[in-house]
């Protein structure tokens, strides 16, 4: 009963944000709309007893890369509402059409056959009985079985933040003195 | 982790009113708290400036928050022209959400001592003292305190005007900044407690004093985190974001009337949620020693001092320190926290780890803080060897 009720509220929640992601003219509104998307799905998270999961969600994604989204926006000055009557891609609209009707029929099949289509059972994982915690377990299998995945990916963000530093660099200015070391810098910085 | 005793026997109307009582009492405390804490803090800054302070509303001018808050209520309440309308509104309340929510899991009393839990018993139900625990307890504080930057970074630009803009920009990269800090110092309490909930956190702290986290972590974790949570609380001398000789006011400069007032109301919100959470994390919450009549009242008596030695710290703080320059908060978080915080959490896994396979305790420590130290010469070389070349860059000419 009480499971149904979050269910839909967060549910409501969810698409409200995910249509108003979607629909805001002004990029700043879409991002709240997203962070709204976000908590939602947090708040699913907590009802399915994934804490850690629920506040690595607010944590990272609404936490962080909003923020950065947001950052960007103040920054660059993208903060006014966008002008839709050009396409700026030629056939862009058709083909997203095409995706969301392709994935609206996913979805719809995946609901009529609930259990059988995709993976054979109802959820992902098993829920966890009588362990210690939710958080120990997934430490202990983050740490044991997938420890190897697990130190690529922090490699693979520490290669990825060494090569965001490289590209903000500024160039060394040409011992000539002309412009070019400027402009380049200012090509680096809206890329 | 077992969870908080009210809920073990079923949820019925008495739990649902057990809650809601809580969290009104809660609510309650932050409240109240805030009214003594902008008196407290006006009155110790003018007794260290040789002044008499707000003296003219009640007795020692107590009710001046109250009259101030009565005059803000009923001042105009004014729309910038280039506002955005939605978003301004909302800002405030993404202020003052997050600060109120963090002292949810803080627990405010509780019987830790001769082997008890900390459950306490009131009208015939075992309950802890505070809100709520949830399982994440330390994260969801940092997920709050990442929340919090919405608030002021939506406010400034929803001005829509440049000061307010510059000052949440600064806010929010401080404030992200910070929690980097914020985050690896608390790492070092949850590996000693074996527990990410604060409850599990403040009866892991229940013995000696010697049990304490501050102690307990040789005090360097402790320092980190004050020095991070003053710059995550924006308050001095880390209080750039409304640096009035060059922000005007910073992020609230548009802000008018009860908007403007719920700032100033999420600020001093903070800073008493902040040094609960200190208190909690690193001092044992409610422990101390327990001299006579009922441990209850004792346990709430000692976490209520703890807070208002931190309190006073803050107030201190910002009478005697000038504010810093922008690069040398940048500096200190980047180069000097950061660091530190990964380094010491090394030393204290090394240790933990030594203890379980029963290794000598000196030769773990000595041998960690060699590679601590190799570590930092590294790094320091690094980024000395970084700013030389910069200056190289900018002036042209090798600077020797």
């Amino acid at each position: 009963m009480v499971d149904t009720i979050v269910f839909a509220v967060a549910a409501v929640v969810i698409l409200a944000g995910a249509v108003g992601v979607v629909l805001s003219r002004n990029p700043v509104h879409s991002a709240l709309m997203l962070v709204m998307t976000l908590f939602g799905m947090a708040v699913l998270f907590v009802a399915q007893d994934a804490h850690f999961l629920a506040a690595v969600q607010v944590i990272v994604y609404a936490g962080a890369i909003v923020v950065l989204f947001l950052f960007v926006i103040m920054l660059l000055g993208v903060d006014t509402a966008e002008n839709l009557s050009t396409e700026p891609l030629a056939g862009q609209r058709p083909a997203a059409g095409l995706v969301a009707l392709a994935s609206v029929g996913l979805l719809a099949v995946l609901a009529v056959r609930a259990v059988q289509v995709s993976t054979g059972s109802r959820s992902v994982s098993a829920p966890l009985e009588g362990e210690p915690s939710n958080i120990a377990t997934l430490a202990e299998v983050l740490f044991t079985d997938y420890v190897f995945a697990f130190e690529v990916t922090s490699v693979l963000l520490v290669i990825a933040v060494v090569g965001a530093v490289v590209m903000a660099r500024r160039p060394r200015p040409d011992p000539e003195g002309d412009e070019l070391g400027v402009e380049r810098h200012a090509e680096a910085e809206l890329a | 982790m077992s969870g908080d005793p009210l809920f073990a026997g079923g949820v019925d109307w008495v739990v649902v009113a057990f809650v809601v009582v809580k969290a009104l009492i809660g609510f309650t405390i932050v409240m109240v708290g805030v009214i003594f804490m902008i008196w407290f803090e006006r009155k110790v800054i003018a007794d260290m400036q040789n002044r008499i302070g707000p003296n003219r509303a009640g007795r020692w001018g107590l009710a001046q928050t109250l009259a101030d808050g009565i005059k803000l209520i009923f001042k105009e309440d004014l729309w910038p022209d280039k506002a955005d309308k939605p978003v301004f509104r909302l800002a405030p309340y993404l202020s003052v959400a997050p600060a109120f929510l963090t002292f949810t899991i803080v627990p405010i009393g509780g019987v830790f001592s001769g082997g008890n839990d900390g459950a306490v018993e009131l009208f015939g139900r075992r309950t802890w003292l505070q809100v709520a625990d949830p399982p994440v307890g330390v994260l969801f504080l940092l997920a709050m305190s990442s929340i919090a930057v919405y608030g002021i970074m939506l406010a400034g630009w929803s001005s829509g005007s440049k000061y307010p803009l510059l000052g949440s920009v600064r806010a929010s990269a401080q404030m992200v900044s910070y929690e980097a800090a914020l985050g690896l110092s608390v790492v070092a309490v949850v590996l000693l407690s074996g527990s990410l909930s604060t409850h599990d956190i403040v009866a892991a702290q229940a013995g000696s004093i010697l049990d304490w986290n501050v102690i307990a972590t040789a005090g360097v974790p402790f320092a980190i985190f004050c020095v991070a949570a003053t710059a995550e609380l924006n308050r001095p001398p880390f209080d750039l974001v409304e640096a009035e000789q060059e922000l005007v006011g910073g992020f609230h400069t548009e802000y008018s009337s009860i908007r403007f007032g719920m700032f100033y109301l999420a600020e001093f919100m903070n800073t008493i949620t902040m040094s609960a959470i200190i208190v909690t994390l690193f001092l044992g919450g409610p422990a101390g020693p327990v001299l006579f009549g009922p441990p209850l009242i004792w346990g709430i008596l000692w976490f209520t001092l703890k807070v208002l030695v931190f309190l006073f710290t803050f107030v201190w703080l910002r009478a005697t320190l000038p504010r810093y320059r922008y690069d040398q908060l940048m500096d200190l978080g980047w180069k000097r926290l950061i660091p530190l915080a990964l380094g010491w959490l090394l030393v204290i896994g090394a240790q933990r780890i030594g203890l379980d396979r029963g290794w000598d305790r000196f030769v773990t420590g000595a041998a960690s803080l060699v590679v601590l130290t190799l570590a930092a010469v590294a790094l320091f070389g690094a980024i000395r060897v970084a700013e030389r070349r910069r200056q190289s860059d900018q002036f042209g000419e090798v600077v020797a």
